[in-house]
């Protein structure tokens, strides 16, 4: 046996296949950890939006503004600032003025944390939009409703 | 010479008569307006009440125009200046000693001809049909070239968020962000809804005149019929709206 180096890197040879499968098998598991807990833990809850009180419906169904009412904002947004256009007819006839601060947040959702802020966290977005807007302190009414 | 050659010149003729005409039509015409919204801006009567700050108040807290104590960083749509820094007048016997260095108010003047307007890359400031050079702060990007275009520092940026300067409680007027220009907006948001701007209704000494001034019966075009006037850099050929009454 003098002169063979008992170290040498031995050659892979077939024997080897369940060695090499079970490794890469369990990394692709390990890999995968946030599929599988995902799958294993409930589906996540919804959040619980409080509905304002009072009011019966929004300017577009719910489902439109669930799904697209950033494009709503984007599109008062232009019709106010560019065209100087400053109300809005919703499917019902009903009239009301374009505006966040004005009429979303003083006529609707008061509380702006409990709804606006409760799915944007649940969506993981942040909109730029309270950067400026203001947020009137709870109790105090906006007279007229400006932007 | 065939029928068909003369009648095709003919036609080519008139034609280009036609565009001729109407191009200067176009030109003499300018753009369409409904009004040319300006001021008259008395600057005795506003020095009649010493130290007053009503306008620039009213002003600032209606838009929430930030109180940012570094200088750098200041922020404001309205603002005074002695007579003689505001307006260059040449004339010893308009200038009086005693006019020279009389507080009054300047702010952005809704030039007829903006230049601001022109160098905006982005068309985040425009004249309105009204006369009001406005800006959507939506789509400046903050380049400030209309900054260095004003020859009236009417417009100020934002350096940094202007959120923890602002008046509290704010008004329900948008605050700005870190990044925009903004300047005096004419009180478009109160002309929608029927009201004179902020600083002519606190002004109690009724020295900053607002009118139409396409309207000869306008009370801004009768005081400018009855008083000498003088205007900011007309020699610049933006034609500022706001008169100074002497």
């Amino acid at each position: 046996m003098s002169g063979v180096n008992r170290w040498r890197a031995r050659e892979v040879t077939v024997r080897d296949r369940g060695w090499i499968l079970g490794t890469f098998a369990l990394l692709v598991a390990l890999a995968l950890w946030p599929v599988w807990r995902a799958v294993a833990s409930a589906p996540p809850r919804l959040p619980d939006l409080p509905r304002p009180a009072g009011a019966t419906a929004c300017v577009e169904p719910v489902d439109v503004m669930r799904a697209s009412h950033m494009r709503v904002l984007e599109t008062w947004r232009d019709r106010v600032v560019r065209d100087g256009v400053r109300t809005f007819m919703d499917r019902s006839g009903r009239v009301v003025t374009m505006s966040l601060t004005g009429t979303c947040i003083t006529a609707c959702h008061a509380d702006k944390a409990a709804f606006c802020d409760r799915c944007h966290d649940y969506a993981g977005v942040t909109p730029t939009c309270w950067n400026c807007h203001v947020v009137p302190p709870p109790g105090s009414v906006a007279a007229g409703g400006r932007r | 010479m065939t029928p068909g050659r003369r009648r095709f010149l003919r036609v080519t003729g008139a034609a280009a008569v036609a565009a001729a005409a109407g191009a200067a039509l176009g030109c003499a015409a300018g753009r369409s307006r409904s009004r040319r919204l300006g001021f008259a801006i008395d600057a005795q009567r506003c020095a009649s009440a010493k130290g007053c700050l009503d306008c620039i108040r009213a002003c600032h807290r209606t838009h929430n125009v930030p109180d940012i104590p570094d200088a750098g960083h200041e922020v404001k749509w309205i603002w005074k200046e002695p007579f003689d820094r505001a307006l260059a007048v040449d004339d010893p016997q308009i200038l009086t000693p005693a006019l020279r260095g009389l507080p009054v108010p300047v702010f952005c003047n809704h030039c007829d001809n903006p230049p601001c307007v022109r160098v905006c890359p982005t068309q985040a400031t425009w004249p309105r049909d009204d006369g009001v050079v406005t800006i959507d702060a939506h789509r400046c990007i903050g380049c400030r070239y209309c900054v260095a275009a004003c020859p009236y520092g009417s417009r100020s940026f934002n350096w940094v968020d202007p959120r923890p300067y602002v008046r509290a409680p704010p008004s329900d007027y948008p605050t700005r962000s870190r990044g925009v220009v903004e300047k005096c907006n004419l009180c478009e948001e109160r002309l929608a809804r029927g009201l004179r701007p902020a600083c002519v209704e606190a002004c109690a000494e009724r020295a900053i005149i607002f009118g139409d001034l396409d309207d000869p019966a306008s009370d801004l075009r009768r005081a400018l019929a009855n008083r000498y006037a003088v205007r900011r850099k007309p020699e610049l050929g933006t034609r500022p709206q706001i008169y100074y009454l002497i």
